[in-house]
């Protein structure tokens, strides 16, 4: 009798762990095949000047995508120049007034601009800029962008600034330092290792975007540091290459999209840096 | 009850509570200049309700209320052009738990209420050395004052936390049962430097422990569920108490 109840929980639990371990198989395998196949594809797509030159026509061969490489670095600086202030921003007065109801409806409304899909950001900033300037610009592609990044920021800040021990809050309010002081140079301090995460997983999320940007950045077969000019940017360019009927510009767009993994890999791993040693919640 | 020789925190009817919770009723006392008070009673009697009306934290609580007076050497702190952080910073406090901030060192804990507040940088090293030692942690940290605060342990971050009260020269020291988390060695080291202190300033120290009280008070104000029951000189209170209820929590009879 209790042999054979013991037999079948050991049953159970074999059956459940080959299960858990099919699971993660089953996440596992998309994502190493897909990685495995751009570094494949894309490693030998890259070179000097393929970091560094313009692309070249069709029919020519070679040519690079450094505008892209610039662009999105003008797309990410732009963006962040926008949303840091904003999203920092929100996400502190979340932490230190999230309660009223003006920190419930901004919750509430960063919550709905985090589902908003990118593409929609897109079009409201084509609508609120592109319309207006007669014209696609890396300002407007920064912007939707920012969108995109706000509720993202603001979050993340609200979740490291709270985990901060309100001791510390008191300690500082107890030495005559004024409140916004406190908050700001104790409290957000403290918590500007979370902070940090949070910037660089939304630039790693900005930088991979391509939605938004083709009717805002648009693109640009030449280099650009205009902010009022269109833009090339890697996602962009990755997308028009991998849809063209050329077999040189698929082959070029594995090399951009071999690039993007690695800035977005490069950003993760910052993120995860950033909180490692040092915990934002103190104790012991 | 005797009055004390130099009063200079006075409190006058005072009451506080939460929204229509009242943890603090019509409370009067003169606080003692140069000397240490404690504060005893059991736990939700008040006592910290009350300590931390004397520096105008209590009201930071949600629906936090306050009525009646609290002075500080005949200033009303609680009159209408009077700013709560210039009173936190003429009456310092020292919490429960060590608070030291992890992410500043040894030494700028103890300056960070002088950078905050924008001291001049000049004498801030000097500071930082006397603060630390009239908190007695001078010797133990001298040679890593560029560490992190969290390395030290935790009697030596409550006696950082005392010195960072102590840089910025406030003119009374609030102590919210301030050995609670200590072990005994850590317990009697800060119990001692209350002691050395008094000279300096002037002590209000909140404990529910009757024997740290008995050790290190010259007067001592017994609360009971929000109510001044009792307040003398220290000794006459432990060993004769007038009030009924003193007599039972001194002796352990409740509490």
């Amino acid at each position: 009798m209790t042999q054979s109840r013991w037999a079948r929980r050991a049953a159970t639990d074999a059956a459940m762990t080959w299960l858990c371990g099919l699971a993660v198989a089953v996440t596992l395998v998309p994502l190493v095949s897909l990685l495995w196949m751009v570094v494949a594809r894309g490693a030998s797509a890259l070179s000097w000047s393929f970091l560094t030159s313009l692309p070249k026509p069709v029919g020519e061969v070679g040519g690079g995508v450094g505008n892209g490489i610039i662009g999105s670095a003008l797309l990410l600086g732009l963006a962040a120049t926008i949303g840091l202030p904003v999203g920092i921003g929100a996400g502190l007065f979340l932490a230190a007034r999230g309660d009223g109801t003006a920190g419930r409806t901004v919750r509430f409304l960063a919550e709905i601009l985090a589902g908003v899909p990118s593409v929609v950001a897109g079009l409201a900033v084509y609508a609120l800029l592109v319309r207006p300037m007669h014209r696609f610009s890396a300002l407007a592609g920064s912007l939707a962008l920012a969108i995109l990044m706000v509720p993202m920021l603001a979050r993340g800040t609200e979740e490291t600034v709270r985990m901060v021990p309100r001791d510390l809050f008191e300690a500082s309010l107890g030495l005559g330092v004024a409140e916004w002081k406190s908050g700001l140079l104790i409290v957000a301090r403290t918590a500007a290792g979370g902070i940090t995460t949070a910037v660089c997983l939304a630039l790693a999320r900005a930088a991979g975007e391509t939605a938004p940007l083709l009717f805002t950045a648009l693109g640009n077969q030449f280099w650009n540091l205009r902010p009022d000019q269109p833009t090339a940017s890697l996602p962009v360019l990755i997308f028009n290459y991998a849809v063209s009927p050329y077999p040189d510009w698929q082959k070029q767009a594995w090399g951009a999209a071999l690039l993007l993994l690695v800035l977005v890999g490069v950003l993760n791993a910052a993120a995860r840096l950033a909180t490692r040693g040092r915990f934002a919640g103190g104790g012991r | 009850m005797t009055a004390p020789s130099r009063p200079v925190v006075g409190v006058a009817a005072l009451s506080a509570g939460f929204g229509d919770r009242t943890a603090l009723r019509d409370v009067s006392l003169a606080l003692e200049a140069h000397a240490v008070t404690a504060i005893i009673g059991p736990s939700g009697c008040g006592k910290s309700t009350l300590l931390r009306c004397l520096n105008r934290m209590h009201e930071l609580g949600a629906g936090a209320w306050v009525r009646g007076r609290v002075t500080l050497d005949g200033d009303d702190l609680y009159g209408p052009d009077v700013d709560a952080v210039q009173v936190r910073r003429r009456i310092g406090m020292v919490f429960q738990r060590p608070n030291p901030f992890p992410t500043l060192s040894i030494r700028d804990n103890v300056a960070a209420g002088l950078d905050l507040n924008g001291f001049a940088r000049a004498e801030r090293d000097d500071r930082v050395e006397a603060a630390l030692k009239q908190a007695a942690l001078w010797n133990e940290v001298a040679d890593r004052l560029n560490r992190s605060a969290l390395a030290l342990s935790g009697g030596q971050q409550q006696r950082l936390c005392i010195a960072r009260a102590l840089a910025v020269e406030p003119e009374v020291l609030l102590m919210d049962e301030p050995a609670s988390a200590l072990d005994p060695i850590a317990t009697a080291r800060v119990e001692e430097l209350i002691h050395e202190l008094k000279d300096r300033l002037t002590l209000i120290v909140v404990t529910h422990n009757m024997q740290q009280a008995a050790r290190i008070s010259t007067r001592t104000a017994f609360l009971y569920m929000g109510e001044l029951v009792e307040y003398d000189r220290t000794e006459a209170l432990f060993t004769n108490p007038k009030e009924r209820r003193t007599e039972d929590y001194v002796t352990g009879k409740f509490g």
